[in-house]
């Protein structure tokens, strides 16, 4: 059934847009990602605007993490000290995303950008993934235990002032790298239309040190609030964001990560990071190999604006 | 100096007598051309459309009978609204592909269509056809080239490219067959309206040639609305910003609390 979307223009078939946001969906459910890096590159592929894509990804991935954070809450782990903290570092961050995201549409970069920042990051963040999940999968097997002990390895990182005390994931560190990491996450998103949940779940687990027993609903707090806020402002500055759209992604999406959080639940963690790593690593090369291999066609069209 | 400026006012003053002469043909023939709709409202299950022009061409004086029974030739050139767009071209730099060059068009049509009964160059001279500016290699693409805006010709890479991006998303289009005379005197065009066609008023032109001559012109017009739903949503976005940002917002924050209620285990 084709529908007709009002911002990007273009009809598209709902039931195909629907089941992308299904089988996103069910991935974010496993993985407890958002799944924006996955979502934005096949909405372009569809034919919608990179730029409309990445809007309106960003107000699909506030529904899907609202669900999360709503499940996590109920759980009691969230903590929302360090989730308001990262916030305020990632919605600095967000600004400068969206203005980036303008400047850079203008000078006719954009898609340039987009593409070597999903290689460099999705590259990156994917091979890291597939080196720790299989250390940790070699360890199990020679029988030691999967995760090596955590405690007591202070970086520099502890070193810093301005400390704070976050009760429920019982840490005491600055607050200069909580709000980094918030800023960082909170650009890259506005530029790339990810919610950043893969970068983010590590850069807790493994800079801050926070328990993985709240890291997953902190992460999603800070997703849902930076990209409502990426939805409000690139609604405000670029016009870009498709609701129609928005909502026939989120239909799927939230029906999708249900399923997937119950597959997710009969996988071993080690194993499923190593899944992760590998789509991760997957989508980053896909983007390599585009910007690498000469184009079908050398020209595209841009339309500035009517008279 | 003053002699050669007077001969050179002459001579515009006689071709602007001439180009009077030229336009007014119509005295002779009298042409009528109506679309089978004015207006094409665009709702949410818009996939594209076509609408139809019909037109009569009524011969007025002995001269133009004449020209009936050696047959006419009609052109039609339909124009969307004029957009400036952007045409970019993408090189190897350091491995990687990425646009080095780019050409803008300047308030060129976002649609443009020309249909005739058959080829130009049977119609009339290369001439004639350049000066009415028809075909699409006879249309003016202004392009803004440094400081200055014009169109280099048919021959410019970026304008052929353009053009070719243009064609294949179907809102360029010529067709030699694109009018069919129902009898000598009353013609039929189609025109189609692919889904991207922009939203906004089109001009439709005819132009009636017989003998390599124009002898009459008129034209019509409709307009591509956006209607209901869409139309509100594309309003909303563009004029209140904020507004709609905090509305998606807010939208997707109760799909998420909707799903993890309907989801709830406990």
């Amino acid at each position: 059934m084709q529908i007709y979307l009002p911002i990007a223009d273009l009809p598209v078939d709902m039931f195909v847009v629907l089941a992308m946001g299904l089988a996103v969906g069910f991935i974010s459910g496993m993985f407890g990602i958002g799944g924006g890096f996955l979502m934005t590159p096949l909405l372009i592929f569809i034919g919608i605007a990179p730029a409309v894509a990445v809007a309106s990804v960003s107000t699909h991935i506030a529904a899907s993490s609202c669900s999360g954070v709503i499940s996590y809450w109920r759980r009691r782990a969230v903590d929302l000290p360090l989730g308001v903290m990262l916030l305020a570092g990632g919605i600095i961050g967000t600004a400068l995303g969206v203005s980036l995201f303008t400047l850079l549409r203008r000078i006719g970069q954009l898609d340039l950008t987009i593409g070597i920042s999903y290689v460099v990051l999705l590259s990156a963040v994917g091979g890291l993934m597939i080196n720790e999940s299989l250390r940790a999968i070699i360890r199990q097997q020679q029988g030691k235990p999967a995760t090596p002990r955590r405690g007591g390895s202070h970086t520099w990182v502890h070193g810093l002032p301005l400390k704070m005390r976050f009760k429920r994931s019982k840490i005491y560190v600055s607050v200069i790298p909580v709000l980094a990491i918030g800023l960082l996450i909170g650009f890259v998103g506005a530029i790339m239309g990810i919610g950043g949940g893969f970068l983010l779940v590590p850069m807790l687990i493994y800079v801050l040190r926070v328990p993985t027993a709240t890291v997953i609903g902190t992460s999603m707090v800070l997703t849902l609030i930076t990209m409502a806020a990426a939805t409000v402002m690139h609604s405000a500055t670029n016009h870009l964001v498709d609701a129609v759209l928005a909502l026939i992604l989120m239909t799927g999406g939230v029906v999708g990560a249900q399923f997937g959080a119950r597959a997710g639940q009969n996988m071993r963690g080690e194993r499923l990071r190593l899944l992760l790593g590998l789509l991760v690593l997957a989508v980053g090369m896909r983007f390599a190999f585009q910007l690498v291999v000469k184009p079908d066609d050398l020209y595209s069209l841009r339309v500035l604006g009517a008279e | 100096m003053t002699r050669h400026l007077a001969l050179s006012s002459f001579l515009v003053a006689a071709s602007f007598a001439a180009s009077l002469l030229g336009a007014s043909p119509a005295t002779a023939e009298r042409l009528v051309a109506s679309m089978s709709r004015h207006q094409v409202l665009v709702n949410s299950n818009f996939a594209g459309t076509s609408i139809v022009l019909f037109g009569t061409v009524e011969p007025d004086s002995a001269a133009a009978l004449r020209r009936r029974n050696a047959g006419y030739d009609v052109v039609v050139t339909v124009t969307g609204p004029k957009q400036s767009i952007v045409t970019m071209r993408k090189e190897r730099v350091a491995g990687i592909w990425t646009n080095v060059a780019s050409r803008t068009f300047i308030n060129v049509p976002s649609y443009l269509a020309v249909f005739s009964n058959q080829p130009f160059d049977k119609i009339a001279n290369a001439d004639t056809l350049r000066r009415q500016q028809i075909g699409i290699d006879n249309t003016l693409l202004p392009q803004q080239i440094g400081p200055d805006v014009g169109d280099p010709g048919p021959n410019d890479p970026f304008r052929t490219n353009f053009v070719r991006l243009k064609t294949e998303h179907g809102l360029y289009r010529q067709a030699a067959n694109g009018v069919t005379l129902l009898t000598p005197t009353v013609f039929r065009a189609e025109v189609p309206l692919p889904a991207e066609t922009a939203i906004g008023n089109y001009d439709v032109e005819v132009e009636v040639f017989a003998d390599g001559a124009q002898v009459a012109r008129g034209g019509s017009a409709f307009e591509l609305i956006k209607v209901g739903f869409e139309q509100f949503i594309a309003t909303a976005a563009r004029d209140h910003g904020l507004l709609y940002g905090l509305a998606t917002a807010l939208m997707a924050i109760m799909t998420g609390w909707f799903a993890s209620v309907v989801f709830r285990k406990d």
